[in-house]
């Protein structure tokens, strides 16, 4: 690659309620992040946002909140509507174009205002015949588990499994919206909302005001003394219809190929010491394992039972508690990288998992059943 | 629980027209009818349904129409047991992606004709690959629920 583009300062507020409104968490986020950095609003050069305006947003336009409280008065402000790890490479690129040595990507939401992502996801369906059905991210979820414990014999008591691994993780992360100790049992106890799905295998809904400070290499190591690298990224998307996808065959492998590639990463599970992934259903940071190559198709089962994705283990996936944990849904993506960062660093508190780091993955997913996926790898 | 500062109430609510367009007007006017309306690519011999105007796979206009057996196999499906705002099916539901004979791709729509009460009764019922058939509504609007549900054969 001719350029670098390092992560100069990252910065995220906590998933559970705030007093205050959008206007001024954006606001504070933003000032937070260029505090941070030692950088003034008019030196930023030029701003990403990722937000969802209408579906989990239904405050306004971009045009009335998201400028103004992101810094962006008079600069060159672009935007992403929904997934933001779209936004971050989108934030790359801009780097990359050599005209700008300062980006900041910022995702902005507030779960904690719109009704529950199920009522919005439902809107993702086409009102013609998947929404009069009640298609929503859950029910393709629900379906995508079913076939995945029946063609690989995966046992519901190893999709719970996710849950108390990522709840236990969260109690180390002061950011997380839902954490705790639970058994397998109080998992799939829970109630039986949507068969063969149980609530507390569903992530929440939560506010996420997420920052991430891009920089030229030079920029960068002017700014801090710990630049995270951006080393690749790479993306799918499926077809749109839930019928015309084979559930699991999920367009993440082709997002991770490129991804790896653009790395010049060839075995996965020996060169990426962490992986922050988006599971918003338990059993899916199964699936999302296998497709990003850690264990082989059907593997991922085995491996949670063996323990390698604990902090403990070999390669720690999701030691921020991931999306079951905090789920602020546009923001969800960066919030992966930020956490990925704060490995990188030494920065993640109680999270940080205890050995020497190199490479570390970031993971994000939107659309029924996994429709699209994108995955960065970052570097120190 | 009150909350420190006031909140605002509100929802958004626009009118919209939509247009089907010719090939998804064939296709609902198709199940008016009692037919399940699909096409076939030219290139990779797949018959798509519902019908579509192009092979997303191909990038090629499917121009020939098919018509697909009211039967097939079920692929995939879930028990809904709540509610969320904007639900246009009163839970306990089954929603289901079913392989209509002939076809190569799945067809998503409900199961029923049985009590959906229990999940543990309705495991022991309903299985991946076990076939199904259309059951009509006397009534119909040119919509999706033309088919009222599938239903074990
Ligand atoms: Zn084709």
């Amino acid at each position: 690659m001719p350029k670098k583009v390092g992560i100069a300062a990252v910065a995220q507020n906590a998933g559970v309620e705030s007093k205050d409104n959008f206007y001024d968490q954006s606001y504070k986020i933003t000032k937070e992040i260029l505090d941070k950095a030692g950088l003034k609003r008019e030196e930023l050069e030029t701003i990403i946002s990722a937000a969802s305006d209408i579906f989990h947003g239904g405050i306004s336009c971009a045009n009335s909140y998201y400028w103004e409280t992101t810094g962006a008065f008079l600069k060159p402000g672009s935007r992403q509507d929904g997934e933001s790890l779209f936004a971050f490479f989108y934030g790359v690129m801009r780097i990359l174009s050599g005209d700008y040595d300062t980006a900041l990507v910022i995702a902005l939401c507030k779960g904690s205002e719109n009704p529950e992502n199920d009522a919005c996801t439902l809107m993702y369906a086409d009102p013609f015949y998947q929404r009069m059905i009640g298609m929503n991210e859950t029910m393709a979820a629900a379906m995508q588990m079913r076939i995945y414990m029946e063609r690989y014999g995966i046992a519901e008591e190893q999709c719970a499994k996710v849950v108390v691994k990522n709840l236990a993780n969260a109690l180390g992360n002061p950011y997380a919206h839902r954490k705790g100790r639970f058994t397998v049992d109080d998992v799939l106890g829970s109630d039986r909302i949507i068969d063969p799905l149980t609530q507390m295998q569903i992530a929440p809904k939560s506010e996420g005001m997420v920052a991430l400070l891009l920089a030229s290499e030079e920029k960068a190591k002017k700014l801090t003394s710990k630049p995270v690298w951006f080393r690749g990224f790479g993306n799918s998307i499926d077809h749109y219809y839930i019928g015309d996808r084979d559930l699991l065959d999920s367009p993440l492998k082709t997002a991770a190929a490129r991804a790896y590639k653009m790395a010049g990463i060839s075995r996965p599970r020996k060169e990426i010491d962490i992986a922050e992934i988006t599971e918003p259903y338990a059993f899916q940071e199964l699936i999302w394992c296998e497709d990003l190559g850690f264990c082989g198709p059907g593997e991922g089962g085995k491996m949670i039972d063996s323990g390698a994705t604990q902090k403990t283990g070999d390669i720690p996936v999701n030691p921020s508690g991931g999306v079951l944990a905090n789920n602020p849904y546009v923001s969800r993506g960066l919030q992966r990288v930020v956490e990925a960062t704060l490995q990188l660093r030494g920065e993640a508190g109680e999270r940080q998992v205890d050995k020497k780091m190199k490479t570390a993955l970031a993971h994000g997913t939107h659309g029924f059943a996994g429709q699209c996926h994108a995955v960065a790898i970052l570097g120190v | 629980m009150a909350k420190e500062f006031r909140t605002l109430k509100t929802s958004v609510n626009l009118p919209y027209e939509l247009a089907y367009g010719p090939i998804w007007t064939r296709f609902f006017d198709g199940l008016l009818n009692k037919k399940i309306l699909g096409t076939k690519c030219p290139k990779c011999d797949r018959i798509l349904v519902p019908a579509r105007s192009f092979c997303p796979r191909c990038f090629v206009d499917t121009p020939e129409w098919v018509e697909i057996s009211h039967e097939g196999a079920l692929t995939a499906w879930c028990l809904t047991n709540y509610r969320y705002y904007g639900q246009p099916v009163e839970p306990p539901s089954i929603s289901a992606l079913i392989r209509l004979d002939g076809a190569n791709v799945d067809f998503l729509h409900l199961i029923g004709g049985f009590d959906l009460g229990d999940f543990e009764l309705v495991r022991r019922k309903v299985k991946n690959g076990m076939r199904v058939k259309a059951v009509w509504n006397e009534e119909r609007k040119a919509q999706i629920f033309d088919i009222k549900y599938f239903e074990p054969v």
